[in-house]
């Protein structure tokens, strides 16, 4: 790839303009339907699905699962959903438009493929159980909960990117 | 009149119709402010790219000032509106977690999305570790139960935590979020730069 190119993949939005947008976003949202945006919420969803396939019993027993399903309304038909497979089209057409499609591993070169993949695996299990926890991730709970100026929100948005920048000593390698 | 849905401006059809079209706009802004990229997030954490922060930041002051406005204006009714709810150390336990899931995976769920979309095999195994971790979660429910459900202050916002006007606080958070953007330009001068 020559380095014309390359740069060309790397030109984002200006942040504050990709922010003001979003800001319109979350408004419009609100505005629409009286919540704000959600990411983790489809996942949950997923899981949950996934299990009740495997065992019916076994989600209606378990305390957690079955505030999620209930009687003949998959636990798929739900608002956050199909938000996200709009997000999925969402982002693909703007990685298209700016010829950022492609199957690969971004890591840094100081590690491997492998360590990189690792730690996506872990982080993914840590942050998956995190906003169970806190009922939300970063979208869900700090982003939309902001808007409305909710308490649980900020202290959310606080806890996320406080404890993120103290464990980040630790994890310098994986990406400086 | 607002929010539309909850009172009954439109049926609820068309709720799933404008889910779709909001997760479009969403993904796409993302996406274009270089959210789909594990290595540009947590720059923020690093010094040597601060999107994470100046996005979020200007989006959250937006929509609130924006949202406080047109209640003001009597376009949409606050009162109606979902306000997440506070389970204190809910709140800070599973924020903490999920912090150094942040920085040790570089993506959160709505960055992994996108990051999917466009074949980040990362991402692919991050979604993976989420739904693990919401297995473990639903699995050992019983061990978190009592910090899921306990601490639990109500649907409150920080006009009732702190006894201040709304006003005050959005004032407040506009200034700390100026000082902010200020700082991290500073900090990013000094810091080496990643090229990734």
């Amino acid at each position: 790839m020559d380095k014309s190119n390359f740069n060309k993949l790397h030109v984002y939005w200006n942040p504050y303009f990709g922010g003001f947008l979003l800001g319109l976003l979350i408004i419009f949202t609100f505005y629409m339907t009286g919540r704000g945006l959600g990411a983790s919420g489809v996942m949950k969803s997923g899981v949950v699905t996934m299990v009740d396939q495997v065992s019916h019993e076994h989600t209606i027993k378990n305390a957690y699962y079955s505030k999620f399903v209930s009687g003949d309304k998959s636990p798929m038909n739900n608002w956050l959903v199909f938000e996200t497979l709009g997000v999925l089209v969402g982002a693909f057409i703007s990685g298209s438009l700016a010829g950022r499609i492609g199957f690969r591993v971004q890591h840094s070169p100081k590690i491997t493929v492998k360590r990189r993949l690792v730690f996506a695996l872990l982080g993914g299990v840590l942050f998956g159980l995190g906003a169970q926890i806190a009922r939300g991730c970063t979208s869900g709970a700090a982003l939309s909960g902001m808007a409305v100026l909710s308490t649980g929100g900020f202290i959310t948005m606080l806890s996320i990117f406080g404890t993120a920048f103290l464990f980040a000593y630790l994890f310098r390698k994986n990406w400086i | 009149m607002g929010p539309l849905i909850p009172n009954g401006f439109l049926s609820y059809e068309w709720n799933i119709i404008i889910a779709v079209l909001i997760g479009l706009a969403f993904g796409f802004i993302l996406e274009a402010s270089g959210f789909s990229s594990s290595r540009k997030l947590a720059g923020v954490f690093y010094g040597y790219d601060f999107a994470v922060l100046k996005v979020f930041f200007t989006a959250a002051l937006v929509s609130v000032i924006g949202l406080y406005y047109m209640d003001y204006l009597g376009w949409i009714n606050m009162s109606m509106l979902y306000v997440h709810p506070t389970y204190l150390w809910g709140a800070i336990i599973g924020g903490a977690i999920m912090g150094i899931g942040f920085v040790a995976g570089g993506f959160c769920p709505g960055t992994s999305i996108c990051a999917v979309a466009i074949g980040k095999l990362d991402a692919w195994v991050y979604v993976i570790g989420i739904m693990i971790g919401i297995l473990i979660f639903s699995e050992a429910f019983p061990i978190f139960e009592k910090i899921y459900n306990g601490y639990y202050l109500g649907n409150i916002t920080l006009v009732d935590s702190f006894e201040l006007p709304a006003s005050w606080i959005i004032l407040a958070v506009t200034l700390l979020a100026l000082v902010a953007f200020f700082v991290s330009d500073i900090v990013r001068k000094r810091v080496k730069k990643v090229f990734y």
